[in-house]
């Protein structure tokens, strides 16, 4: 007994001690931040230097309207996104999971824009939405749906749209193969028996794939939003967040306040609003995942 | 079962092109603007077809962004340098997370999941003015320090579940026979994770090479350290936009993490699809 307590206590240090450098990396680059940013939404932090303020840069930020206009500019871009990511998504698994030559090759086909930096992808959308060379426009002129150039990131609607489809383009192939993973996780025998019993195509996906994969599709659907809520690159080499502030979301004014004017204090106020959210999409996350690792260890 | 009739066949294809149009359309694009001259790039409306493609655009971009080379080169060295510090710092610790039982362990791992949740904006404030203190703007470390701190959670969790597929039984019997945990660690660990290693390595730098462009414009402004996706920007000049030259340096620039990912797509999507939905 004792020395049983003994190797296990040992254990425990060695394996601390594995851990450590890595804990310690995490806690100076991520945790502390995380810290200092809520100090500094009390402060005027600047350039300059910073005073305490309280809660000056929170009153100043939910009483401005372009502000809350913001929040819910965030959450319309983000449904849309995700949305579209999600039934594209499916669509997409559905696809690639039909038993038919040449699957294998679209299945790595569909990657390119989940692997490539965001930012170099994003020049490639750059030259597609341009109002006088691009592709599109060009479609839209030769078809007469457009009567003379158009710039698409050069509207507020037509900019708010386009970057939620540059942004659907960089994360639906994530959800693709997730989506087909879990359906190549269902298992045979339950096709086989449907089959058998008469049920069409169509039966079998409402009735078996879609059930069999709901776990996936409701986690995906909450990774996908807090990516798409972390979503920087694409607004920022898009539009900036214009025309006009039309494509400003939580991030983006986030980024402009605390390292465009160098306002930290302000930036960290509006961080810490990021925060929160996150912290709320990730609890959920995680609540979710345990319920399913529960269930799944019950069975 | 799976036998479909000619026009689902036909069904499916038409939707797998429209599809695949979605996803790849700007990279074909992108290739094709690259091996157009600029003034067939000029017309409105957009013109279908060019005659005279050539790679004239892939020879002549290293003229007009003469530091071109040492963007790419920048980019690869960035990448390379986290990808190794973050296997220092993950494979002790997924090592950890494999073998032994802890207090506050499967916390921890959670803990390291919400971390991925966050976006590098949400921390810059504090990074700026720390890196600011410690004089490391505008410097290589700039973009290396906080782009480890990313990929530590998810290596982590990938590491430990390679970890984990080899038997322990291995270690036992070694461990009965005398061995000493470090012999272990290099005679039976050491060899049988080295696919494992490769993969997370691999997914590293591929994860490095595409966070870079955050980092390189808040925390660096000096031109010899800039990575390809800032470097790329330099295309647009002050009076028009050399749009082939630019798409041919951009698919140079992303070529690398291609070809590794098609390599390797398969071991990294199986550990990562694998640590999403089954834990």
């Amino acid at each position: 007994m004792n020395k049983k307590l003994k190797s296990y206590t040992t254990q425990t240090y060695i394996a601390y001690a594995l851990i450590a450098p890595a804990a310690l990396y995490i806690i100076l680059i991520v945790a502390w931040p995380l810290l200092e940013t809520i100090r500094l939404s009390f402060t005027n932090s600047s350039l300059a230097g910073e005073d305490y303020v309280g809660l000056e840069n929170y009153q100043k930020m939910f009483s401005s309207k372009k502000f809350n206009g913001i929040v819910t500019r965030t959450f319309v871009w983000m449904f849309f996104s995700v949305s579209l990511k999600l039934i594209i998504g499916l669509i997409g698994a559905v696809l690639l999971n039909a038993n038919l030559k040449g699957r294998s090759i679209f299945r790595v086909l569909v990657m390119p824009p989940w692997v490539v930096p965001i930012a170099i992808g994003m020049l490639g959308w750059l030259w597609l939405y341009n109002g006088y060379f691009g592709i599109i426009a060009g479609v839209g002129m030769r078809t007469g749906i457009l009567d003379g150039p158009f710039g698409f990131l050069a509207y507020k609607q037509s900019a708010f749209i386009s970057t939620i489809i540059a942004d659907v383009w960089v994360g639906t192939p994530m959800v693709t193969v997730f989506f087909l993973a879990a359906m190549q996780g269902v298992p045979r025998d339950l096709y086989e028996a449907a089959y058998c019993d008469g049920a069409s195509r169509w039966d079998r996906f409402f009735k078996i794939t879609l059930p069999q994969i709901t776990p996936v599709i409701i986690t995906m659907s909450l990774l996908s939003a807090i990516w798409t809520f972390n979503s920087f690159e694409i607004i920022w080499i898009l539009t900036e967040g214009g025309p006009r502030g039309s494509t400003t979301t939580l991030i983006i004014d986030t980024y402009k306040q605390a390292l465009g004017n160098y306002k930290f204090g302000r930036g960290a106020a509006r961080a810490v609003v990021v925060m929160i959210l996150l912290m709320l999409f990730a609890g959920f996350y995680l609540a979710l995942l345990a319920r399913i690792n529960k269930k799944i260890s019950h069975e | 079962m799976n036998k479909y009739n000619p026009f689902e066949k036909i069904l499916i294809y038409f939707g797998i092109f429209v599809f695949m149009t979605f996803i790849l359309l700007p990279f074909v694009e992108m290739f094709y603007a690259s091996l157009r001259p600029l003034d067939h790039l000029f017309r409105s409306p957009y013109q279908f077809y060019s005659d005279d493609l050539s790679f004239w655009a892939y020879q002549e971009m290293w003229n007009t962004v003469p530091m071109l080379g040492r963007y790419i080169f920048n980019s690869f060295f960035l990448a390379s340098c986290v990808a190794i510090l973050t296997l220092i710092f993950v494979i002790p610790a997924a090592y950890a997370y494999a073998r032994f039982k802890f207090p506050a362990k499967n916390t921890s791992l959670y803990i390291l999941l919400a971390i991925n949740m966050f976006s590098g904006a949400v921390i810059l404030i504090p990074l700026y003015k720390l890196l600011r203190t410690l004089g490391l703007l505008n410097s290589y470390q700039s973009m290396i320090i906080p782009g480890v701190a990313f990929l530590i959670p998810t290596a982590i969790w990938l590491l430990k579940s390679y970890f984990e597929k080899i038997p322990i039984d291995l270690e036992e019997a070694a461990f009965v026979d005398g061995a000493s945990r470090v012999q272990i660690l290099r005679h039976i660990i050491a060899p049988l994770s080295t696919p494992g290693l490769v993969v997370v390595g691999i997914y590293a730098f591929i994860g490095a090479y595409a966070q870079q462009f955050l980092f390189a414009i808040t925390f660096n402004q000096k031109k010899e350290y800039m990575p390809i996706p800032t470097g790329l920007y330099e295309f647009i000049g002050y009076q028009s936009v050399k749009w082939n030259e630019m798409m041919a340096a951009a698919l140079v620039g992303m070529l690398p993490v291609l070809l590794l990912f098609v390599f390797l797509q398969k071991y990294i999507v199986e550990g990562l699809t694998a640590g999403a939905v089954k834990n």
